[in-house]
Order: C-alpha cells, then sequence, then structure tokens
C-alpha cells in the first residue's frame, strides 16, 4: 500500500461495498432475470405499461425542484446579504423542521388537507363554502386538496426546500466581497452585479440544490403514498408494491428501479456538464 | 496640470464610533501620481474607499470637480479602482474581464432625455485589446483568470479598471502580493502606464520604497491624520516630525535645543544646520539619517562612539555605534568591527531639525537595534494577512 493512510478508508470502503455497490449489483441481476429464473429482458418489455407512472413521477419532481428554486434562491439570497445573527437564526428555522421526523410530518400535512381536516374546517368556519355556495348555487362542504397531484407537490416542496435552500445560500454567503464591489466600481448597478456576478457565481449551488430536490422527489413513496392516495402512483409506490405489496415481483421492480437510476444519472451528468465552468470558478 | 479633481473638505469617519479619519483636508491633482502612505491603520484605505465611493465619509464633503459626490454611488462615479487582491471574476476570461465595464450601458441626456447608451461590439474589442497591449498581456485575452500567475492577474485588474478611460484610478496595495522582483518590475511598470494614460493615479500603500519611487505626491498618514504632503525627497529630506522621519527610511532622532538660526546643540556641542525659524533655545527633534554620517578617526570626530554591532546588508553594513549611551544607526560601505572606537563628522547639510511632536521619543534610538528590525518585519507580514481597516 503506498499511504499508510489509506487504511483509514477501510471502513467506508467496506460500508460502501456491502451496503452500495452489492445492492446495486443485485438490482441489475435481478433485472435481468426471469420469475422463473434464467436470463431475460421481459422485465424491461413490460416498462411501457408504467409509462404513465413514470411521466408522472418526473412531472412532479420537476414541478417540485423548480417550485423549491423559485422560493429557495430569493430566499438564500435575501438571508445571505443579512447580519451574521439573522443568518444564524434564519438557518436554524429552515433546519428545525428536518429534526422531526419526516413520516411525522408528512402525516401532519394529511390532517391539514383531508376534506375534514385543518384547512377546510378553516374556510368552512370563516363561511367561506356558504359565500362561494349562496354566490353560485353549488353545494361544496370542502376544498378536495388531499389525494391529488397538488398535495404531493406540496409534500415534496415541503419536505425537500432546505435542500435548496442551503447549498444555494452557502454559496453565496462565501462569495467574496470585493468581486460584487468591482462590478460596481466598474459601473454596474444592484441588477447588473446581481446578474452578470451573483447569478453566475452561485449557479454551483443551484446545481447541487436542484439535484438534492429533484432526485429524492423522483424517488419517494411516502410522501405520494400519504399524500397522493391510491391514484397518484409514482415509480417509488410501483418499486415498492413490487417488493412489498401484493403485487410482489422483485424482478420487476428491480428493473423499474434500474431504468429510473438511469435515467436520473443521465439527467444529472447533463446538468454537471452544463455547469462545469462555474464550478471550476467557485474552487477558486 | 495642476487643477484641483478631487478634494476631500474637513472628512471626518467613525467606525462604531471610533474615528478612523480626523479632519482631512487633501486636494488631488489632475494628471498626478498621488500615494497615501502609511502604516495598517492609519486611515489610508478608509480614504481610498471614500473616493471610490464604497464609503460615505462621517461628516466633510468629498468634491469631484467642485462637485459634491457624497451621495453618489461607486458605479456612478469616474472613478476605477484596483483591488487589493485583483477581485477578477472567476467565471469571465480575460477579455470579458477587461470588457466588463465597456458591456454596461450609459445613461446619456441629451436634449432633456435620457437614453441608455451601448458602445457597439467592434469597438469593446478594439478597446480591450489595445488595453491589454498597455499592460504587455497581448494575447492572453482568452485565458481563464486561474491560469494567469499573480503579476498576470495584476496587469488584467489595471486593464479592466483603465479600459472604462476614468479621471482618476485608485490602487488599494495592488503590489502587496507579488515578490520582490516582480514588484519593482510592476512599480516602473504602473509608472508608465500612468504617464502613458496622463491620469491620476491615487495609490495606496504601506511600503515607504514604493512611494518614494513612484509617486509625484506622498501623503503621510497616520492614525487617521495626515503628518506630511510633499514631494518624495522633500517628505524623505525634511519631514515634518518624528513619525515621518522615523516611516520614511531610517533615522536617528535626538533630542536637541535651537539655540539660534542655523545653530543647533545635541550631546553638549553645538553643530552648524541649515534650519531656522525656531524660537530662542527652543527644545527640537534632531533627524540624522544613517548614510550620511562621515566616520573618522576618532581624534578628527566631533562625536566619538565605540560600534556595538554590525551587520552587511549587501550593499553596506548597518553599524550600530553608542554615543554616551544612545545608540545610532549608521550605514556605511567601510567595515568597522564591534568594539573599536570611531569618530564621526556631521556636516551641516546633514542635520535635519523638526518641532517637537507627539510622536518626539517614540522613534529613532537603535538601543534594541536587532530585536527592532526583526519586530519590524513581523508586522509587515502581519499587516499583510489581516489587511488594512477592513
Amino acid at each position: 500500500m503506498k499511504n499508510k493512510r489509506a487504511l483509514f478508508a477501510v471502513p467506508y470502503v467496506g460500508w460502501m461495498t456491502l451496503f452500495v455497490v452489492a445492492p446495486i449489483v443485485m438490482v441489475v441481476i435481478y433485472a435481468f432475470t426471469a420469475a422463473s429464473g434464467g436470463l431475460t429482458l421481459e422485465n424491461f418489455s413490460r416498462m411501457g405499461t408504467y409509462a404513465v407512472v413514470f411521466t408522472r413521477s418526473f412531472k412532479l419532481a420537476l414541478i417540485a425542484t423548480v417550485i423549491c428554486l423559485l422560493i429557495g434562491y430569493p430566499l438564500a439570497y435575501w438571508i445571505s446579504r443579512e447580519g451574521p445573527g439573522f443568518q444564524r437564526v434564519a438557518m436554524m428555522l429552515i433546519m428545525l423542521p428536518m429534526w422531526m421526523n419526516f413520516l411525522l410530518r408528512t402525516y401532519s400535512w394529511m390532517s391539514i388537507l383531508e376534506n375534514t381536516g385543518l384547512l377546510n374546517r378553516f374556510f368552512s368556519a370563516i363561511g367561506l363554502f356558504s359565500l362561494i355556495n349562496g354566490l353560485s348555487g353549488a353545494s361544496i362542504e370542502y376544498f378536495p386538496m388531499i389525494n391529488t397531484q397538488g398535495a404531493v407537490v406540496l409534500g415534496m416542496v415541503y419536505n425537500y426546500l432546505p435542500f435548496m435552500i442551503l447549498p444555494i445560500y452557502s454559496v453565496i454567503e462565501k462569495l467574496d466581497g470585493s468581486l460584487l464591489e468591482a462590478a460596481r466600481d466598474l459601473g454596474a448597478d444592484s441588477a447588473r452585479v446581481f446578474r452578470k456576478v451573483i447569478l453566475p457565481l452561485s449557479l454551483p449551488g443551484v446545481l447541487s440544490g436542484v439535484t438534492m430536490v429533484f432526485v429524492p422527489s423522483v424517488s419517494t413513496f411516502a410522501i405520494s403514498k400519504l399524500l397522493g392516495g391510491s391514484n397518484e402512483l409514482l415509480l417509488g409506490d410501483l418499486i415498492e408494491q413490487q417488493f412489498l405489496g401484493t403485487a410482489y415481483n422483485p424482478y420487476l421492480g428491480s428493473a423499474i428501479a434500474l431504468v429510473m437510476m438511469i435515467v436520473v444519472v443521465v439527467c444529472m451528468a447533463m446538468m454537471n456538464r452544463f455547469g462545469e465552468g462555474e464550478e471550476q470558478a467557485v474552487m477558486l | 496640470m495642476s487643477k484641483k479633481l478631487i478634494s476631500l473638505a474637513d472628512c471626518c469617519m467613525a467606525f462604531d464610533g471610533e474615528l478612523v479619519l480626523d479632519h482631512i483636508n487633501l486636494y488631488f491633482n489632475d494628471s498626478e501620481f498621488l500615494t497615501l502612505l502609511g502604516p495598517s491603520g492609519c486611515g489610508k484605505t478608509t480614504t481610498l474607499r471614500i473616493i471610490g465611493g464604497f464609503l460615505t465619509p462621517t461628516s466633510g464633503e468629498v468634491l469631484f470637480d467642485g462637485v459634491r459626490i457624497n451621495d453618489i454611488p461607486p458605479n456612478l462615479r469616474q472613478v476605477n479602482t484596483v483591488f487589493q487582491r485583483y477581485a477578477l471574476f472567476p467565471h469571465l476570461n480575460v477579455f470579458e474581464n477587461v470588457a466588463f465595464g465597456l458591456r454596461i450601458p450609459r445613461t446619456e441626456s441629451g436634449g432633456g432625455r435620457k437614453r441608455k447608451v451601448k458602445i457597439p461590439e467592434s469597438e469593446i474589442r478594439q478597446r480591450v485589446l489595445e488595453m491589454l497591449d498597455v499592460v504587455s498581456l497581448k494575447g492572453f485575452e482568452n485565458r481563464r483568470i486561474t491560469e494567469l500567475s499573480g503579476g498576470q492577474q495584476q496587469r488584467v485588474a489595471i486593464a479592466r479598471a483603465l479600459v472604462n478611460r476614468p479621471k482618476v484610478l485608485l490602487l488599494d496595495e495592488p503590489l502587496g502580493a507579488l515578490d520582490l522582483r516582480l514588484r519593482k518590475d510592476m512599480q516602473s511598470e504602473l509608472k508608465r502606464i500612468q504617464q502613458q494614460l496622463g491620469i491620476t493615479f491615487i495609490y495606496v500603500t504601506h511600503d515607504q520604497e514604493e512611494a518614494l519611487a513612484m509617486s509625484d505626491t506622498i501623503v503621510v498618514m497616520d492614525q487617521g491624520r495626515i503628518q506630511q504632503i510633499g514631494a518624495p525627497e522633500d517628505i524623505y529630506n525634511e519631514p515634518k516630525n518624528a513619525f515621518v522621519a522615523d516611516f520614511i527610511g531610517e533615522s536617528n532622532i535626538l533630542d536637541g535645543v535651537m539655540h539660534e538660526d542655523y545653530v543647533v546643540e545635541f550631546f553638549n556641542r553645538k553643530f552648524k544646520c541649515l534650519d531656522r525659524g525656531f524660537a530662542p533655545m527652543e527644545p527640537v527633534d534632531v533627524v540624522i539619517r544613517p548614510e550620511d554620517v562621515d566616520i573618522v578617526p576618532p581624534e578628527k570626530g566631533q562625536l566619538r562612539g565605540t560600534v556595538t554591532s554590525v551587520t552587511f546588508k549587501g550593499v553596506h553594513y548597518d553599524t550600530i555605534v553608542d554615543f554616551k549611551g544612545f545608540k545610532w544607526l549608521i550605514q556605511t560601505t567601510d567595515f568597522h568591527p564591534e568594539g573599536e572606537t570611531i569618530g564621526i563628522i556631521l556636516n551641516p547639510d546633514d542635520i535635519h531639525i523638526m518641532h517637537k511632536s507627539a510622536y518626539s521619543g517614540m522613534f529613532g534610538d537603535y538601543s534594541s537595534y536587532s530585536e527592532e528590525y526583526d519586530d519590524l518585519e513581523d508586522v509587515s507580514l502581519l499587516e499583510e494577512g489581516v489587511g488594512d481597516e477592513e
């Protein structure tokens, strides 16, 4: 061994081999195996049936990512411009929900969005429904919010927003103040300083934020299960069903997982290629 | 030539109640090379940032061509800055860095209407290439900033500022991060560029040699106050107080008494000098530059002393000589070993007389010479690490 310190990596390498590499190899093997045993491509040819789930998963994950970006970037930018005391408190508030159990948080959204949930009861209490009914002659008693795609997206945004804010914030916060002064000095007004300096230099943060929101969103099953009901099946749910559900078929499940993984990896590779220049810039 | 371009009128600056600039009155002439010189924390960078528009003075006025510009933001001032650590945009190549200012549309108010004027791409290209030529970086336009050496980055920073044709270029210790050799090269390069373009340079440094070598005018600052303004020769030959005498070059500073015009007494002996206009029997500070002292055999000297240490410095020897308990630094090309008794002769023009000031007695004694030298070097290293009053 060239370097004795390489020994320190042994636990991690062991862990990775056992719990990352081995499972992936198993997934690949399973994906090409027929239920009866023997090599097959059948698992992939059946994939067309689930095209609608694929599209839905990627669509909802994309929407959630875009919303996270639209909320997260301005927020991160604003926080990073404030004083250190404010920054600490703001970061605390953003991280705080993450210290609570993920499922618990999602359950609480259930009780908020249900037909007889907090929100609908609130609307009812302020007389919103009687107002609408009186005006339009309809007879609604609640807004259907739970078990919709909107609820699933809401769950994703709520749960993964911090993963968008944190990397963007840390990149902007570390931006060399003298670069901004230099831009001002050369004649740029605030808007131009932002467009020409801050935005391009914060792209690496945006890229990792997008990755960290999109990947878990596209593969989630808990959020869709709790907030999307049985109507809004996502890839995660589909895979889960193949392993734990009634439709037990780990071979098909592995094939779906493999395809999803490949699509995600391709997406990320394309994004990273796009952001490569800026990545180096920030390494300075 | 001697048109007042920028004036600071009674400017004060306080950070958290601490006075950093104390009633500064200063003006900058058109096309001069002016250096703000002083130790770390003296207020020189603050002064520069006020001119650049990054700070607004707590009180007092900043005038540009006679017009008050206190509240004009940096992007609307006809002033550009070369920053201490260059502050080049890492996501842009050399060409785009230099072109940054040119790509910004200027608002021109003509005929009562305001319109945005863009510089055509062909002109941008021409001006950028021209400027890269001025700073000797022809052919570097497509390089990434990260591929450049410190000296090259420095040149890009200068080109980026100058391409906008500012009336004034502000330089904040621009050579601080370069090694000695490169510094010397860049010093003459900067001077050449300034003369070639004929614009005002306001240069901030704590390096007195740099200031002496480049400036038309030097402003020596300490503790938020201007200590002396003058041409390099005047500052060196006629320092106003012990601080200036000590900060610019090496000085032996002695207590003396001015008996009458042209006659000063120290070490119980009267010397002829060239200074006048002091009150009779006024206590004064006497400055003697180490290189002005002539060493002679003891019997021929006006004063007699013992060599206590000798350090070889290349061109000369730093010789420390004890005169009745007061240690002088004498720089000579002749070697006098430790323990030798020597005599010295002081000619009238070797002696410079200053009024007593708050700095009297703080400088100019080389009793703890070697340690002082080491300390000074440490301090200058620290200063560079910490940066100047930010």
